[in-house]
């Protein structure tokens, strides 16, 4: 699957980064100490995961190592199966990499909704156009519905998408009530008998209330045409975002009961960790990474894969 | 979710009763450390920086001051406001001829916004912008530049994305408006692009050699947590940037991004975007970052807020209606929709000094906003001569205000009591200077959410007998013990 070499060759560099450093600090056969695993607490923050994310992980090396014989493979192990279980959570996500629509809860009943949502510049729109390639590519029929009515251009570049794509899209004259554009979306999507809505959402940062609102607004408008939609609400993370990641999933789960995470643009040397703490601390799991600008750089997200590209 | 950094420090003290040691305050650092790593500054950074603060705080005269956590706040402070600096806001225009600006950053970082909001600032200043659309790899990214160009009445040169390149974008634009003559500063809207990229680095490097800018800005996400450093460094070895651009800083993050960045290249940061809208670029200030990194308020920046949307006279109105005991609810209210202007009640909060905490403590006494829009209804429900007699407003009035206002009425009750309470202290603070105002409501604040008997001093109240001051005390209780000693020895030689 090349979701595991583009996965693996984006996080190559964190992976020397944690790699070289740990292997010339912790020699076969010494005693563990603090000063040791100090050092170990820094590559595990360098990734963004978080302080309390990375104190549960120390915690168990603590109890599970500490003041004995270091080895490596088995402090890797630890590691690792803590993170996976951590990302993992309570085992009510499906990530089949063989089948890229798994982690999806799409409903029986045409047709599924997708709300997708985030800060400005996160990558909404591109994951949505990866999202519908996906979609599309599996047989799916798909109505785009540009609900990002506020930014200069942001239909267009939809539209253009939409185009590539070749699928449908529902616009509206830009300063539109983004519900609207949602609702249409939907009765479109009904009156011609289309399997998926996707509908794209402005970027709007979570402090503010007002923006918040008409984000749920969408969302109960949408509920109000098929019920128990949308299906699915995806929040959009850079995965260059620190601690904010955790303010960014309260807040946005708070106006749109977020479902999962794409995590977008992991093909740089950031690591996206503040997923795990996010996955920790409220429970909302990463569905779909994005490693690169082509539409077909959307991976289903793999705990395992992850986890090992991290640390292999 | 962030505890602010002073009052961990503060916890982190006051059970030593004030002693200081050398080992209480690594101990104390230890939280700085960790509240910068939650701040999302490097973790290299926060190292180097506590190493730096831990050595001044042990060798300065700390132990023997009388608020250390606050001497050791302040230290910090310094040394933020000292790594965050000094700022430079001008741009270093041409003599004559046109100045050249570029603009570059990762995917989504607010290159063309942040294009737009500078171009809106030069004309502001009486310069003639122009815009380049070099960005020919996001869809409809050119569209944008030229609508924001619209919006600001500002010229775009653009070119069809299939037909050229970067590269011949930019040389066209400069030809462009080397050609009008009527433009003496032009900005170069460059794609956004990951700094592991090398084709598209080397794009950049060529665009920078071809082009000469005269300037170069790195556009950073305020948001951006442990990588800031490696993008902006590799930014800054392609290239030599002149400064950074923070932007998405109206959010709830920290921004230790800032810190992380200025450190590890060394190159300033010039202005901070606070905003979609496009007159929101503020210069950056170090000290009021710093406060916002370690979660200490921003009184400066909320009274230049205010100083920009209250109306004075309207305030001087209510104020001298305090002072003679006159201020009735409509007044009231008028004063509530002036606050209003300033943001989220919870934003203006987290400004004032000491009021952060209060902010999160307050999570579960439902959203200020929306009281005030609550209260702002009762008082809409009530007749214009109710709001100047709230005294009188009986029960049948009572009611009908409710059923009016949607509300129960022992909400109105309580409304015109605290309002009653209010009245009267504000006819008491109006005597106040502004000092001892701010004194008095971070008193009410703490007051308000003090549980009745179970009040915790915040110092340990010392008897009348010993001195106040706990080092005085231990040198005291020194000497006395020598001279016993000594008396002893003396007895014994005997």
């Amino acid at each position: 699957m090349a979701f595991f070499e583009k996965l693996k060759a984006g996080l190559a560099k964190t992976k020397q980064l944690l790699q070289t450093d740990i292997r010339d600090l912790l020699k076969a056969g010494e005693i563990l100490d603090e000063p040791k695993l100090t050092e170990f607490e820094k590559r595990l923050l360098r990734t963004d995961m978080g302080v309390a994310a990375a104190d549960a992980i120390m915690d168990e090396l603590r109890a599970k190592h500490l003041g004995r014989t270091v080895v490596l493979d088995d402090i890797w192990q630890t590691v690792k199966d803590k993170l996976k279980s951590l990302l993992r959570g309570d085992g009510n996500s499906n990530w089949d990499s063989e089948n890229p629509l798994s982690p999806l809860k799409l409903s029986s009943t045409k047709p599924s909704v997708i709300l997708v949502a985030g800060v400005n510049g996160a990558g909404k729109t591109t994951s949505i156009a990866k999202l519908a390639k996906l979609l599309i590519s599996t047989g799916n029929s798909v109505v785009l519905a540009a609900g990002d009515t506020f930014r200069a251009a942001a239909v267009e570049q939809l539209t253009l998408w939409s185009q590539r794509l070749g699928c449908d899209i529902v616009t509206k004259p830009s300063g539109t009530d983004p519900a609207s554009v949602a609702f249409v979306g939907c009765e479109q999507a009904l009156s011609t008998g289309k399997d998926v809505v996707i509908v794209d959402t402005a970027g709007r940062l979570q402090t503010s209330q007002n923006l918040m609102q008409e984000l749920t607004k969408i969302h109960r408008v949408i509920g109000k045409k098929i019920p128990g939609a949308p299906h699915e609400s995806l929040l959009v993370l850079d995965a260059t975002t620190g601690q904010n990641g955790l303010s960014q999933a309260r807040n946005f789960s708070d106006a749109t009961q977020c479902t999962g995470l794409i995590l977008a643009k992991l093909d740089g040397t950031a690591k996206g960790g503040v997923a795990v703490a996010i996955r920790q601390q409220m429970g909302i799991p990463v569905k779909y990474v994005g490693v690169g600008e082509g539409i077909d750089d959307l991976q289903v997200f793999s705990p395992d894969n992850f986890v090992d590209a991290l640390f292999a | 979710m962030f505890e602010s950094i002073s009052n961990r420090l503060r916890g982190a003290f006051s059970f030593l009763g004030g002693k200081l040691t050398e080992a209480n305050i690594r101990d104390g650092m230890q939280q700085v450390r960790k509240a910068l790593l939650e701040a999302d500054v490097n973790y290299e950074v926060v190292n180097s920086f506590v190493t730096t603060v831990t050595e001044q705080a042990v060798g300065e005269a700390v132990l023997k001051s009388v608020r250390p956590s606050e001497q050791i706040i302040g230290i910090v402070n310094d040394e933020l406001i000292n790594l965050m600096g000094p700022v430079d806001h001008s741009f270093h225009f041409q003599k004559d001829g046109l100045t050249i600006l570029m603009m570059c950053g990762l995917q989504g970082s607010g290159k063309t916004t942040t294009c737009g909001k500078l171009a809106r600032m030069l004309k502001d200043q009486g310069k003639k912008p122009m815009l380049v659309a070099a960005d020919l790899q996001r869809p409809a990214a050119v569209d944008q530049l030229k609508v924001i160009g619209d919006q600001i009445s500002v010229p775009v040169h653009a070119e069809e994305p299939g037909k050229s390149t970067p590269l011949a974008v930019c040389q066209n634009g400069i030809k462009e408006a080397k050609r009008r003559g009527d433009i003496n500063v032009i900005i170069l809207d460059t794609a956004g692009r990951l700094h592991v990229d090398d084709e598209l680095m080397q794009e950049l490097e060529q665009i920078d050699n071809k082009c000469q800018p005269h300037q170069v800005y790195l556009v950073c996400d305020a948001m951006t947590g442990q990588d800031a450093v490696n993008s902006a460094k590799a930014f800054n070895d392609a290239m030599e940037l002149d400064g950074v651009i923070l932007t998405k800083l109206d959010g709830d993050t920290r921004g230790g991004a800032a810190l992380s960045v200025k450190y590890v290249t060394g190159v300033p940061i010039k202005f901070i975007g606070m905003g979609e809208q496009l007159d929101k670029l503020e210069p950056f200030h170090p000290d009021r970052m710093a406060g916002r990194i370690l979660g200490m308020g921003d009184i400066v920046s909320l009274v230049e807020k205010a100083q920009m949307h209250l109306d004075e006279k309207e305030m001087a109105d209510a104020q001298a209606k305090m002072a003679a005991g006159k201020f009735t609810l409509k007044d009231f209210q008028k004063s509530m929709k002036q606050i209003r202007k300033l943001g989220p009640m919870g934003e203006v909060m987290k400004m004032i000094p000491g009021m952060g905490g209060m902010v999160d403590a307050m999570q579960g006494f439902g959203d200020p906003d929306k009281d005030m829009s609550h209260i702002d209804g009762i008082i809409n429900s009530m007749t214009p001569w109710e709001r100047d007699h709230p005294d009188k407003i009986d029960r049948s009035r009572r009611n009908r205000i409710a059923r009016g206002s949607g509300s129960a009425p022992n909400e109105i009750t309580n409304l015109l009591k605290q309002f009653e309470a209010m009245s009267g202290m504000m006819a008491k603070m109006s005597n106040m200077g502004f000092l001892e105002r701010m004194r008095a409501v971070q008193e009410i604040s703490k007051g308000g959410m003090a549980i009745p008997g179970l009040d915790t001093p915040t110092q340990k109240m010392r008897s009348a007998r010993g001195p106040a001051d706990p080092i005085a005390a231990r040198e005291a209780l020194k000497k006395k013990r020598k001279a016993e000693r000594d008396n002893k020895k003396k007895n014994r030689r005997r």
